[in-house]
């Protein structure tokens, strides 16, 4: 291919002109990324700026981003108002349990993929790689009778027993665990290890990424879910942060300095949570195209 | 795609247990996967067959219920609004996914140029895509407001006339696929940026040494080798857009009259505020079936595209 260029165009450019040029576009393309930061960022600038402001600051025409009043009483008000905690606390039960049995149970099976020639492996294997092509969305009327046949609608159970068996977390275990070198099993099967051991004393702590990976992303995936609390849960106390905080805005009214300190308040363990683990989150990305 | 790849690998060694018998070894193989095949088959295998049980029934959740054969499908094939709102879903997948792939893609080249505070533009431009729909949605409907939000402020300075983005017909939609292109497009750019990075960079300078533009460079090496990265996307983002649901349901719920309504809003209403389970389950897999059909298609002409260059 790059004879091909050079076939095109023979005459070579004199380097210090090559030089120059590379320094403009890396400047042109520095300052376009930049301009779209800027881009990108001004909806949370607005969103933190809104908040800031005192409520009745919101609403005047001209609008303008200073404020000599700027002060945290929407946030204390959105905080003492009451269902914002309990919000917080039902995200964070639902997406925790989910997280760990997701880990658990995504990593047991691809344990018996990788490591146990059992008869009917590959027909598993295939019946559940299968479920990666199933939109949670077709689920939605069946899995609600079953959860209301079973008296779980307006329950944590409701929330989280559909969440539980991810394919993609399957999928990400078994390439790592295809990855981890047979000798290590050897040496633990001659000390007389039993199964269960080597998946959870060898297995499991060589397998740090691939577990930081599922469970990043399940927790990701489960706290944002929107459509499925919608449907399982009615009443506003079982509600998690992302169903509670659709209700704020017929709730707190027009109150848009506290509608922003509570989209705010809701945003910061998901941006925290990205801070922290930024390249493994990236890394799962690019390695296995993972999209909700 | 990934898929593929990892069925034709050459199996990995497995430490041999031949003194023991095979049926030990199926035993110990069936008791690591059960407690994943239990979840998987009550909460998905099992709410496949049973949705499909349930779209040949006028099933709700009051009264009772009779089997009414194939007449809710029937219906479903017959409703001008569940087939408005499938290509509403078209609408929108194709008014979203050009920009979320060619602005990903504009971004992960302008970010390659081995540029510094990568940091900044990974938060930048990634850090919306973890957050839930539901704080997009206030952010952006605060910004989108008629009479105090940001836009139609800047609108009116410059001495344009205010728009009423979420509640005039014709800008609904676009406001919509706007918010969805900032809170989304950080995974399209995470992509393709690993993408380039692959790219060995001798690739790069060897050409540059040889006197080829920027622009034959991109024609001619980039774009070609991304094609696979490109590929994933656009399925990935297809897939995506097909599947819209939360944003229109915050925004809009479908409005104004219905302008907006994808085919995932109607399946809701109509399983969840008229409680017509059964025809809302009939839709949702005449809707599968859509996307099925979609997918496939995508991979055939990409899948071609790619021999063929």
């Amino acid at each position: 291919m790059a004879s091909r260029i050079a076939a095109a165009a023979p005459v070579r450019a004199p380097l210090s002109a090559q030089g120059r040029n590379r320094a403009i576009i890396k400047a042109i393309s520095f300052v376009l990324l930049l301009l779209f930061v800027v881009i990108w960022l001004i909806p949370f600038a607005w969103a933190v700026d809104t908040a800031l402001k005192p409520e009745a600051e919101t609403s005047i025409v001209p609008i303008t981003w200073w404020s000599s009043h700027f002060n945290l009483d929407a946030f204390g008000k959105v905080l003492s108002a009451g269902t914002l905690p309990r919000w917080y606390l039902n995200s964070l039960i639902n997406s925790g349990v989910i997280t760990i049995v997701t880990v658990v149970l995504a990593s047991l099976i691809a344990f018996a993929f990788s490591r146990i020639r059992f008869r009917g492996r590959w027909f598993l294997f295939w019946l559940v790689m299968a479920g990666i092509m199933v939109p949670g969305q077709v689920l939605i009327v069946p899995l609600f009778t079953m959860m209301n046949d079973l008296n779980f609608v307006d329950t944590y159970w409701g929330v989280i027993l559909p969440q539980l068996a991810s394919p993609i977390g399957v999928f990400v275990f078994k390439q790592f665990f295809d990855g981890i070198p047979h000798e290590l099993e050897e040496a633990a099967v001659l000390d007389g290890c039993g199964r269960f051991r080597i998946y959870w004393q060898i297995w499991m702590p060589l397998s740090k990424a691939a577990i930081a990976a599922v469970a990043i992303f399940s927790f990701v995936f489960s706290w944002n879910n929107f459509l499925w609390p919608l449907i399982v849960i009615t009443s506003t106390e079982m509600m998690p942060l992302t169903v509670g905080l659709a209700n704020v805005q017929s709730s707190f009214g027009l109150m848009y300095a506290q509608i922003m300190a509570s989209a705010v308040l809701a945003a910061l363990p998901m941006l925290v949570i990205f801070a922290l683990f930024q390249r493994q989150i990236v890394q799962g990305i690019a390695g296995s195209g993972i999209k909700g | 795609m990934a898929l593929r790849e990892h069925v034709v690998r050459t199996p990995v060694p497995i430490v041999s247990r031949n003194r023991l018998p095979q049926w030990r070894t199926d035993l110990a193989g069936w008791t690591f996967a059960a407690p994943f095949l239990i979840a998987y088959g009550l909460f998905v295998l099992w709410p496949i067959i049973n949705g499909l049980r349930l779209s040949f029934y006028n099933w709700s959740l009051l009264g009772t219920s009779h089997f009414i054969g194939l007449d809710n499908y029937r219906e479903a094939l017959q409703d001008s609004i569940f087939w408005t709102a499938v290509w509403h879903t078209f609408q929108f997948t194709i008014l979203s996914t050009i920009p979320l792939v060619l602005l990903g893609f504009v971004m992960a080249l302008l970010a390659n140029q081995r540029l510094p505070a990568q940091w900044l533009f990974r938060l930048a431009f990634f850090s919306p895509y973890v957050l839930p729909a539901t704080i997009v949605y206030q952010i952006w409907n605060w910004l989108y407001s008629s009479s105090y939000g940001l836009f139609n402020s800047w609108l009116t300075t410059v001495g344009l006339p205010a728009v009423n983005w979420l509640s005039d017909p014709g800008t609904a939609m676009t406001s919509i696929v706007i918010a969805t292109v900032w809170w989304t497009v950080g995974f399209n750019f995470v992509l393709y940026l690993a993408g380039l990075q692959e790219i060995p960079r001798e690739l790069f300078e060897a050409a540059a040494i040889d006197g080829a533009g920027k622009w034959a460079i991109l024609r001619s090496i980039t774009i070609p080798l991304l094609q696979r990265t490109t590929t994933l996307i656009v399925v990935l983002q297809v897939l995506a857009s097909l599947k819209v649901f939360d944003q229109i349901y915050l925004f809009t719920t479908g409005g104004p009259n219905g302008i907006t309504r994808s085919a995932l809003e109607y399946i809701y209403e109509n399983g969840f505020q008229t409680y017509r389970l059964g025809y809302a389950a009939s839709m949702s897999y005449i809707f599968f079936i859509v996307i099925m059909v979609i997918s496939a298609a995508q991979f055939v002409v990409l899948s071609r595209g790619r021999t063929e260059s």
